[in-house]
């Protein structure tokens, strides 16, 4: 499109990001940039082991030295233990009485340095006996496995005796009839590892006594949900919990829900000072991670592809607390059977829990997993059927407007369009480059299922504006999407819009910045928050120009009158204000609706499809994968900012290439993590991405969002697994079920394939 | 603990002198002492590059120098790139591709950029990715920051002045660097 945006800057439009001034100058100011006066510095202290009886805790030596103030430790908190934790109250701000996993905060030390913080922290003696622990799907799953939650945690819970959390069973058909229809079963189990948000900011959290309550600083994604669990765990009314929420650093899901705010919170309170605390990136990767799993998957096919059932078993290995967790493995699941037609379908998908860090929302929220699994089956199918993969999605994909998930949202796009388009991009009808494999996927992901957002505007005297949302920035660049929907409705350049966030005294309420909900949800609210300034100044130049108002529209940022005269907003605004000034406010306010029927709680207001083709070559000596092409196609609706939304899809795609190609946690046989920190844990550099990336948009404008927009910053990391996975099977023959493709498993694997002198394809594992 | 010692350094054309303690690094006394938090602290390992600046014009993780090693010599952090308010053809470049996200690694990226562009003044596409290899980030706008940085080596090389070359590299002295292509 050429002629995008209103001037230049509105909707459509690529305006630089607002705050990318202070991004390159390094003024913008995260939470550990912030400084307080007289600050308290706070360290945890943990113990090594995944699990221990802690026996008692012994801060004499601690408290000995000069400048120690204060150990926090159970005892010095209310009794019983306060707990927390956005699906249940089961975290307790510190371990009591057994720690559940490596790097569980046992006590926390306040100094008045940092260094002396950790100097004492390492004083404090801790008596503690390991205990038996379980960090592995098979091993928390045994008979006789320790349990990871007192089962008096979880009254009425017929599980409780059990380490599974929960259950999700959703179908519709009959899949055991179905079987008999297929021509064809294929089936298989495959593993995805524990990997971690590794957001380059370490969380970061601050509190301090304010007046009759308390405010809080945190690189929070959700600073009205924090607000709500420290108003309840401090039994303070909401008004008097401030929660400052300053860009996050990257975020990925991790810094969603509160993990130690409560704790410097009641350590503020107790204290008389502002605490603060800044975890290191090894305690980051012991508060974060996403969920493994353990996937079998098994479909039935005809002849001719058309899929007659889906069978999904999945076990999700989460931590010893729920976060949103569960939520993650039910709403992962939820769309497991891929965005197909398909009449037959058994979904059941477990929380297991385990002896390790909670695990969290991380980009794609449960559906990596699943698609991991369902996406290599379907290439598996297509292999067998002696169909092209292409062909084999094209034939089982929806049409916009299709129901696909019974009493779901029906397909809202038309995702051939995406699929048609990665596969002309990669040139797919060609064959691969000597040496080469190509590889191809598609992944889906509900959005969300509930949303509350409000937002305030005002246009100020001068025609410049003001927008509050409640929205975090971390990265996917909400404030200048907002600012150019303000700049758009009301006829104001991007630079003279300025976008209010983080904190909860001044900013109206939003629910969470989570499943690429804010353009749409928040995205809305500022457009009907705008849309009431234009009906106020649709009055105004009624009134000033003494036509009627039905002769006046405002649109566009500009006043038209009858048809025929324009008039610039601020022209209106600065006549109708009259000579005390002023402004106009505009509240906007979307809401999605609860529906509590629904298995989720609501149906997805749109779905992020994105279509990935990969073209890679495999060093047959080493076992290196090397992605040579990476296609990237995504359904959005609308690029509201088709620069960020570039940045969106290729930093998804790339952070998908780390889970497929190299990270994952390691254990040793007690259950500690061996690597721990940005030497041992490798994620993606610049030498480690594809030779040529491409990425790609359809823009159909059929989403939900201001002027059409979907959500669609997950898209591009969905399918990356299967489709480079694809690709080395296509290169080499050899097919992996685990991830990651480690140059060590793809080795290891291509030995198999020469060992054993089968040519190509599927073996049993 | 053991008594501090008093360092001079210039750090972004000023001189400074500091008490620091023999355990602190650079990062601590840019960020705690000199109120210089746009250097970022991640890792603390040397891996990620956040808290990356220029020591006498070449780039170093300062989570891994010792403030007592920097006595008497030259540091520039991203604060002293745009010194006069004015963005560098990095920085300018950085924001017209869209290459900083969250921004969190950004500060060290456009400095790994600056000392880049100043040994090599145009550089293609796999020597900017070798030279920012040690600058993670996870947003993973490696595509935007590579072609910021291509960018910016097509500009007019205003900001080379402001980055003092490292005295015993041929490559990055002025007259080594002189127009662009």
């Amino acid at each position: 499109m050429t002629d995008r945006g209103a001037n230049g800057h509105g909707p459509g439009a690529s305006p630089a990001r607002v705050g990318g001034r202070a991004r390159v100058t390094g003024s913008q100011a995260y939470v550990a940039d912030i400084r307080l006066e007289d600050v308290v510095h706070v360290k945890l202290v943990t113990v090594d082991a995944a699990r221990a009886r802690i026996e008692g805790i012994d801060a004499s030596a601690a408290l000995a030295l000069p400048g120690v103030r204060f150990v926090m430790t159970p005892a010095e908190l209310p009794q019983p233990m306060p707990r927390f934790g956005p699906q249940l109250r089961d975290r307790p701000v510190l371990a009591v009485g057994e720690t559940t996993y490596h790097g569980e905060p046992v006590a926390a030390v306040a100094a008045e340095t940092r260094d002396l913080a950790e100097q004492a922290a390492a004083l404090v003696r801790v008596n503690c006996t390991p205990l038996p622990a379980v960090t592995s799907i098979a091993a928390s799953l045994a008979d006789g496995a320790p349990l990871v939650q007192d089962a008096a945690l979880r009254p009425g819970d017929p599980l409780a005796n059990t380490n599974i959390l929960r259950e999700h069973r959703y179908a519709w058909g009959d899949v055991t009839a179905a079987v008999a229809e297929a021509d064809l079963v294929v089936e298989g189990t495959y593993r995805f590892p524990m990997v971690t948000q590794f957001a380059i900011e370490p969380h970061a959290f601050m509190a301090a006594p304010d007046g009759d309550g308390i405010a809080v600083w945190s690189s929070i994604q959700h600073p009205n949900w924090l607000q709500r669990v420290l108003s309840s765990l401090l039994n303070l009314p909401l008004s008097k919990v401030r929660v400052f929420a300053p860009d996050p650093g990257g975020a990925f899901g991790g810094k969603q829900h509160a993990k130690y705010e409560p704790l410097v919170a009641f350590m503020a309170l107790r204290l008389g000072r502002p605490v603060r605390l800044v975890l290191t990136l090894e305690e980051t990767f012991q508060a974060v991670r996403r969920g493994a799993a353990e996937v079998r998957v098994r479909s039935g096919f005809r002849r001719d592809g058309t899929i007659v059932f889906r069978d999904i078993d999945a076990d999700y290995l989460i931590g010893a607390y729920a976060d949103i967790a569960d939520r993650t493995v039910a709403k992962g699941s939820y769309t497991a059977a891929g965005p197909y037609r398909i009449p037959n379908v058994r979904i059941l998908a477990r929380s297991v829990l385990s002896h390790t860090v909670p695990s969290t929302a991380f980009r794609g929220f449960g559906n990596p997993q699943q698609i991991w699994a369902v996406e290599s089956n379907m290439d598996e199918a297509a292999r067998r059927l002696e169909i092209d993969p292409v062909e084999l999605r094209l034939r089982n994909l929806p049409r916009r407007g299709e129901p696909f998930i019974p009493g779901d949202t029906p397909a809202d796009g038309e995702w051939a369009d995406t699929v048609r388009r990665a596969a002309e991009l990669i040139g797919w009808g060609d064959r691969a480059p000597h040496g080469r494999g190509r590889g191809f996927a598609v992944g889906l992901k509900s959005g969300p299922t509930t949303g509350l957002s409000y937002s305030t505007v005002r246009l100020l005297a001068d025609g410049s504006v003001v927008v509050y949302a409640g929205t975090s920035d971390m990265g996917q660049g909400a404030r200048t999407i907002f600012a150019q929907i303000a700049a758009g409705e009301l006829g104001a350049p991007v630079d003279w819009v300025t976008v209010v966030m983080g904190d909860t005294v001044v900013v109206p309420y939003d629910q969470q910045t989570s499943a690429s909900r804010s353009s749409v949800l928040m995205g809305n609210a500022i457009l009907h928050a705008c849309r009431e300034i234009q009906a106020r100044l649709r009055a105004m130049a009624a009134r000033l120009e003494g036509v009627d108002e039905s002769e006046v529209v405002v649109e566009r940022g500009e006043v038209r009158i009858g048809g025929e005269r324009v008039l610039p907003v601020r022209d209106v605004l600065t006549r109708g204000l009259g000579r005390l000034g002023g402004e106009i406010i505009g509240v906007g306010e979307m809401r999605k609706e609860a529906e509590p029927a629904h298995p989720l709680g609501g149906t997805a207001a749109f779905y992020e499809f994105n279509c990935t083709a990969v073209e890679v070559s495999v060093d047959e000596e080493t076992g290196d994968v090397t992605v040579e092409r990476h296609v990237t196609v995504s359904d959005v609706g609308l690029a509201m900012n088709p620069t960020q939304v570039r940045g969106q899809d290729e930093g998804a795609a790339v952070m998908g290439l780390g889970h497929t190609l190299m990270e994952q946690y390691i254990f040793d046989a007690e259950g500690r993590i061996r690597n721990l920190g940005a030497i041992d844990y490798r994620i993606p550099t610049s030498m480690d991405l594809p030779k040529r990336m491409e990425s790609a948009i359809v823009e159909n404008a059929d989403g939900p969002g201001p002027y059409g927009a979907k959500g669609m910053s997950e898209g591009a990391l969905l399918c990356v697994a299967p489709a480079v996975a694809a690709a080395v099977r296509d290169a080499t023959g050899v097919v992996i079920r685990d991830l990651p493709l480690t140059p060590e498993r793809v080795w290891r694997a291509l030995r198999e394939r020469d060992g054993t002198q089968q040519p190509t394809g599927a073996r049993p594992r | 603990m053991i008594a501090p010692v008093t360092i001079s350094f210039r750090v972004n054309a000023r001189d400074r002198s500091v008490a620091v303690a023999p355990n602190q690094t650079l990062l601590d006394v840019l960020r705690d002492e000199l109120g210089l938090t746009g250097t970022k602290e991640c890792c603390l390992v040397g891996e990620c590059g956040a808290c990356t600046v220029l020591l006498d014009g070449r780039t170093v993780d300062s989570c891994l120098v010792l403030a007592a090693e920097v006595d008497g010599r030259e540091v520039t952090t991203v604060e002293g790139l745009a010194a006069d308010g004015q963005l560098t053809a990095v920085q300018q470049a950085f924001l017209d591709t869209g290459a900083a996200q969250c921004g969190f690694c950004i500060p060290g990226q456009v400095v790994s950029a600056h000392a880049l562009l100043a040994a090599s003044p145009s550089p293609d596409r796999e020597e900017i990715e070798e030279g920012l290899a040690g600058n993670l980030c996870r947003c993973a706008g490696y595509e935007q920051i590579i072609e910021a940085v291509l960018l910016a080596s097509s500009a007019p090389q205003r900001e080379a002045s402001r980055v003092t070359p490292a005295t015993d590299d041929v490559a990055a002295r002025p007259d080594a660097r002189m127009a662009p292509q």
